[in-house]
């Protein structure tokens, strides 16, 4: 093999090439592309950098009762931040007290812990279920698809809300248990998702291929369809955490989820909603953070499907 | 269109039938018997023997089924389990509440909702729609009971003393009452679904007043209604107008439409006139998905603004394991998806007459 490249060589090393398209690589190119993506990103990114610095970022841990550790601690006390003219004679508590003496602050960062579980837990708990039905459904079609998705069309019948209430009440008021309650209402979306991206898959040639060289149902299934048809389900399940994140918060402000000490942002606001007209700001800052989580999550969820969707890649 | 609607009728029953089964099961399904979860520890076997013979609960499943279904036929819902009330009558007094919460919040949506939607597509791109979408979707982001709240604080302490100063909770101010329709138009004697609808219609307070020719009451009630319905209403009026803008832009750029700007029609008439009718089908179908969401929504409104409707009674039904109240009132609720869809299907006949005529 001789060292020096002949001139023919050194063209096709020359020559302009493409690089190889990977859908992957151009997905997240795409995403980032995308303004809604962007800024859903970068408020995720906070939210992340939040959780896993909790306990570094507060001086206080989130169920400690300051009552008789500080001088002049008082209950409800409003946010208290030296730059910007509190008396420094007094403990800085840049978003107040709660009504338990508590520091606000450390309660609502450690809160994106337990709202990051929430979101990924019950929507992941969701996809699985829902995923297994419509891969089922899509692929044995005839009686047992009737029988699966009649069923889902029932579940979807009822206000989400309303049958999750229904469901912690069997189960009783628990975090875990809210989280099950609203997966299991979320199941049929995905069951439905993956149902219709599992028939349109199926029709493809290199199923056949892959069924007459002898592959089994089981293979079929998880190894050919699903890989192919699991793009939808990464987009509903992005919007779907913020939804999640919402609905898990609601039934815990009203009592049915978290329960205290556990600093989740809609149990913290259901138990200082007495304390509405004289302490707001135990309402803003959880609602806020709320807010600002669910807002990342639609935005992100927005931008994927932007960049996933075929139609829209011109 | 007449056969329409008849196909169409009748189509919804065996999913009615489907819906009554449905609740009767999930509600014997719940664990704890509700004589227990009533009496607590006075509840002893011989009470509870007794109690459940009072309320058939001792009869096979099948056969209390057949009772349900029978009662039902006679507009019967059944009896409340902590008081022995019947379940209409409960209905009666909670329901309207609700209703004309979920009434003002829709309107508030939907007109809202349009317009803005109408505004980002016609000035695409521009500030506003910018402006616009963001605050689209923020709104679906903040939790109706974070925004009941701080709206409520807005409103009445910051606010307080002003012209815009709003009531945080409750229906009316201390002191006003109305009086009852069928009071006022002697028709005590009366019973029947006559007299319910009458009462039905009575507790809505805006609508007492106003048919009362109270105004005082009317627009009080009124006043009380703003924030529950600006809260409740927050979250579909974003989704409205997100549909609204993309369901536009897609007819503004079909071929008809470039033909009527073609022709020379000015473009606000070609939105009105063109581009309007024909991107109303998603919206419509949008506006009747929201009505679900409404209802479970107001379990929260109404929890914040301290409201005793459906949403609350349903609660406490759930939560107290009232079979009763619960199945009637999911019976009811679902009858109510039902007829929204009838109607939402209906418009669809009406504003796309292939529909109508094939």
């Amino acid at each position: 093999m001789s060292v020096v490249a002949t001139p023919a060589e050194l063209q096709v090393d020359q020559l302009a090439t493409a690089r190889p398209a990977s859908l992957w690589r151009d997905t997240i190119a795409n995403i980032l592309r995308q303004r809604n993506a962007q800024i859903g990103l970068l408020i995720l990114a906070t939210l992340v950098f939040f959780a896993v610095f909790a306990d570094q970022l507060s001086s206080f841990a989130p169920n400690d009762v300051l009552l008789g550790h500080e001088d002049g601690v008082k209950r409800l006390s409003a946010p208290c931040v030296h730059a910007l003219g509190c008396p420094s004679v007094r403990v800085e508590h840049i978003f107040g007290l709660d009504g338990n003496a508590r520091d606000e602050f450390s309660r609502v960062i450690h809160g994106a812990r337990i709202s990051l579980w929430i979101g990924f837990a019950t929507v992941g708990f969701a996809i699985v279920i829902g995923s297994l039905i419509g891969l089922v459904a899509g692929y044995a079609e005839g009686v047992l698809d009737s029988v699966l998705m009649r069923t889902m069309d029932i579940v979807l019948v009822f206000p989400s809300l309303l049958l999750a209430i229904a469901i912690v009440a069997a189960l009783g008021a628990s975090l875990v248990n809210a989280q099950i309650a609203i997966g299991i209402v979320a199941i049929p979306i995905y069951a439905r998702v993956m149902r219709a991206s599992v028939l349109t898959v199926k029709e493809n040639g290199y199923i056949t291929a892959s069924r007459a060289l002898g592959e089994s149902a089981a293979g079929l299934i998880f190894r050919r369809i699903l890989p192919n048809a699991i793009t939808p389900i990464i987009v509903t399940g992005t919007l779907g955490i913020g939804t999640a994140v919402l609905e898990v918060a609601a039934l815990s402000f009203l009592g049915l989820g978290a329960q205290p000490p556990l600093a989740e942002w809609g149990s913290m606001i259901g138990l200082e909603r007495g304390h509405l007209f004289t302490a707001a700001h135990l309402i803003l800052f959880p609602g806020i953070a709320l807010s600002m989580t669910v807002f990342g999550f639609n935005l992100l969820g927005d931008g994927l499907r932007d960049a996933l969707d075929p139609r829209l890649n011109r | 269109m007449t056969t329409y609607i008849v196909r169409r009728l009748l189509v919804t029953i065996p999913v009615l039938f489907g819906i009554i089964l449905v609740v009767f099961v999930v509600g014997r399904l719940l664990p704890g018997d509700p004589c227990h979860i009533l009496l607590g520890e006075r509840a002893t076997n011989a009470i509870c023997a007794q109690f459940n013979h009072e309320f058939g609960y001792d009869k096979p499943i099948l056969s209390q089924f057949g009772d349900y279904l029978t009662g039902l036929t006679h507009g019967d819902l059944g009896k409340e389990l902590r008081t022995g009330l019947p379940v209409g009558d409960l209905l009666i007094s909670r329901l309207p509440m609700t209703v004309e919460l979920s009434i003002f919040a829709l309107l508030f949506a939907t007109t809202v909702g349009i317009l803005l939607g109408v505004i980002s597509a016609y000035r695409r791109n521009s500030a506003v729609d910018v402006a616009t979408m963001a605050f689209a979707n923020l709104g679906v982001s903040i939790p109706v009971f974070v925004l009941g709240l701080l709206l409520a604080f807005f409103f009445a302490i910051v606010l307080k003393g002003t012209f815009f100063s709003l009531p945080p909770a409750g229906r009316l101010t201390a002191g006003l009452s109305v009086v009852p329709l069928a009071e006022r138009w002697g028709m005590e004697g009366t019973s029947g679904p006559i007299r319910a609808v009458v009462d039905f219609v009575s507790n809505m307070y805006t609508f007492n007043g106003l048919l009362s020719l109270q105004w005082n009451v009317f627009a009080d009630a009124l006043r009380h209604l703003i924030l529950p319905a600006f809260a409740l209403g927050t979250i579909p009026l974003a989704i409205i107008a997100r549909i609204t803008r993309s369901s536009l832009l897609e007819v503004l750029g079909l071929d008809y439409v470039r033909t009527a700007r073609a022709k020379g029609l000015a473009e606000p008439a070609v939105v009105r006139r063109h581009g309007l009718p024909n991107a109303m089908l998603p919206v419509v179908t949008i506006v009747g998905l929201q009505v679900g969401g409404l209802l479970a929504g107001a379990v929260l409104t109404e929890t914040i603004f301290n409201l005793a409707g459906v949403g609350q009674a349903l609660y406490d039904a759930i939560t107290s394991h009232d079979f009763a109240v619960m199945q009637g009132f999911v019976l009811v609720i679902a009858v109510g998806f039902l007829l929204v869809n009838l109607i939402v299907d209906l418009s669809y006949a009406y504003l796309d007459p292939r529909i109508r005529l094939s």
